[in-house]
Parts: C-alpha cells; sequence; structure tokens
C-alpha cells in the first residue's frame, strides 16, 4: 500500500489547525502577544478615539495656519492653498500603502492572522487619500496649468496607484476564505510596491508638467516657513486620520472574521 | 491676517470654486467613510 501526502495549500492548513500559542523571546516578552487579534481588539479601541481627537485638532491648526497666517504665494495667488491637503493626502497615499504592503508582507512571512486584518483595513483609506491626491491636484491643475489632467508620469502613477487600491479591495472580496483572500491580496501589495518608487521619483525621472518636490530630507523647503508649517501640521492631521480610521475598520474585520469566537459573541453580547 | 472681509475668504482671490472644492471633496470623502465605518459597525451589533 502506497500512501501519498496531500499537501493542502498553506491557506487551507492553517484555518483548520487550533491557534497555537505564540512563542515567547528568551527574555520572556511576548512580542506576539499583541499580533493576537482578541488581544489588540480592546488597543484598538483604546487608541482610535485618541488619533481621531488629535486629528480634529491638528485639522483646525493646520488649516487655521494654511488660511489665515501663511501669505499669499506671489505666483499663484491664492489657488495654491489647495497644498494644504493635496500634499498631505498624495503622501499618504504612498505611506499607506506602503504600511499596507508592510503588513501583507508580515502576514505573509509569520502567518499572523492580524497582520492581513490590518492591511485590509488600511486599503480603503488609502484609496480615499489617493483619490482626494487626485481630486486636489485636478483643481489646482486647472488654474495654475490650464488643465485638469495630462497623461505625465507624475499624475499617471498615481492613477495606477488608486487602480492598484481598487484590485487589492476586489481581489480580497472575490474570495471567500479570508486567510486565502489576505495571501493573495499580500502578493498583489507586495508587487504594487515598485509603484511607489515611480511615483516618487517621477517628476525627477521624467519632463513633467508636476512641479518638482517642494519639500525634502536633503535642503531646506523652499516655500514660506509659515507654509511649510501649516502643511506639515495638515500631513501629521492626516496621519492621525488615517491611523484612526484603520483602527475603527480592523476593529470591524475583527468582530466580523471571528463572530464563531466566544470572545465575540461574548462582547456583542455586553454591547446590546 | 490675510483677508478684509469674509467674502474676501471666500473669494479666495477668484479662485474660490477650487480651493473649496477641494476641502469640500475633502470633508466629505472623509463624512462618508466615518458614516460607513459607523454602520459596518451597527449591522455587527443587529447581527449577533
Amino acid at each position: 500500500m502506497i500512501y501519498i501526502k496531500l499537501s493542502l495549500p498553506n491557506a487551507l492548513q492553517d484555518s483548520a489547525m487550533p491557534s497555537a500559542t505564540p512563542p515567547t523571546t528568551p527574555h520572556g516578552i511576548n512580542w506576539f502577544k499583541y499580533s493576537s487579534p482578541q488581544a489588540f481588539f480592546p488597543v484598538a479601541g483604546a487608541l482610535a478615539p485618541c488619533f481621531a481627537v488629535l486629528a480634529a485638532v491638528l485639522c483646525v491648526v493646520g488649516l487655521y495656519i494654511g488660511f489665515f497666517i501663511a501669505p499669499n504665494d506671489a505666483q499663484q495667488g491664492e489657488s495654491y492653498r489647495i497644498i494644504f491637503i493635496h500634499v498631505p493626502a498624495a503622501w499618504m497615499s504612498m505611506l499607506i500603502y506602503l504600511v499596507m504592503a508592510f503588513w501583507a508582507g508580515m502576514g505573509l512571512a509569520f502567518n499572523t492572522r492580524l497582520s492581513g486584518m490590518m492591511a485590509t483595513a488600511l486599503a480603503p483609506t488609502g484609496a480615499m487619500f489617493t483619490f482626494l491626491a487626485l481630486w486636489t491636484g485636478a483643481l489646482w491643475g486647472k488654474p495654475t496649468w490650464g488643465t485638469w489632467w495630462v497623461w505625465d508620469a507624475r499624475l499617471t502613477s498615481e492613477l495606477l496607484l488608486l487602480f492598484l487600491y481598487f484590485g487589492f479591495m476586489a481581489l480580497q472580496a472575490a474570495i471567500d476564505d479570508p486567510r486565502r483572500a489576505d495571501k493573495a491580496g499580500a502578493v498583489l501589495a507586495l508587487v504594487g510596491v515598485i509603484n511607489i518608487p515611480i511615483i516618487y521619483f517621477s517628476v525627477q525621472w521624467w519632463n513633467t508638467l508636476h512641479q518638482g518636490a517642494s519639500v525634502s530630507l536633503k535642503s531646506a523647503p523652499t516655500m514660506a516657513m509659515t507654509m511649510f508649517t501649516g502643511m506639515m501640521v495638515m500631513v501629521f492631521a492626516c496621519w492621525a486620520y488615517a491611523i484612526a480610521a484603520a483602527l475603527w475598520r480592523v476593529r470591524c474585520i475583527i468582530l466580523e472574521r471571528e463572530r464563531r469566537s466566544d470572545w465575540v459573541n461574548a462582547y456583542l453580547e455586553a454591547q446590546k | 491676517m490675510n483677508w478684509g472681509s469674509a467674502s474676501e475668504f471666500f473669494a479666495m482671490g477668484g479662485k474660490g470654486l477650487y480651493v473649496w472644492g477641494s476641502y469640500a471633496v475633502t470633508f466629505l470623502c472623509i463624512g462618508i467613510e466615518l458614516a460607513m465605518l459607523a454602520s459596518r459597525r451597527r449591522a455587527l451589533n443587529k447581527k449577533s
């Protein structure tokens, strides 16, 4: 009699296995403690409102600086004030993608459920910021360049980023088993990372209508200090908002995916 | 202070439509996202 060992795809195996006790490091610190959805759920619940309040406060401060303290631009007049939402949105669209791909990759590497959930939770917020970067860019382009849209490298690669987010969400939505959806999405997210440096460096690599970076790590910003301050405060506001939104969404995802577990049932009962 | 009057502020030097169009859609998107999150959360309470 010959036995043929059937090896199931990873995704099928781990969903059937009971969750093992997470390993501990020699120092006795359990780095994996918060990788359990159950342990992370209350942490996310405590952190999300803090970041939401922070986002609201920073937004008010940033817009106040942007509209009432920063002077108008010598070349563009008042239309440049779109910068206070355009640049933060564009940066967030790229940063959220990187964080999403990071969590997706962690999920592939360590097989932690929460990593995939985090990636899934970040995608809609990232797509929203990508859309906003394109929308505010169009509204800025019209009075500045005389056109809403050009098919140049910066704009086209940013549009591709929006489609990558949509593709990630559609792919995950199309696969019933969430663990398999996580893995398929992770591959897509990791392949799509190549687009991020293309977006970022597009204004250097190609001749585009889009202006070069006004802000870089290597040199002082080429803009008035108050403009720069207003913009950075808005960047942190968007940052805090994205964290709050992703944490709220990951809480929903945890409850949805773990609905059959005792602790979720007990939690939802207690909410009534 | 940059603005002499409220109407000057809303006009944005003739670029009001572009500037306010950007911020209005931004806050609309954020509002929609938060509403969708709230309804997703409520749906969970109902089902259990």
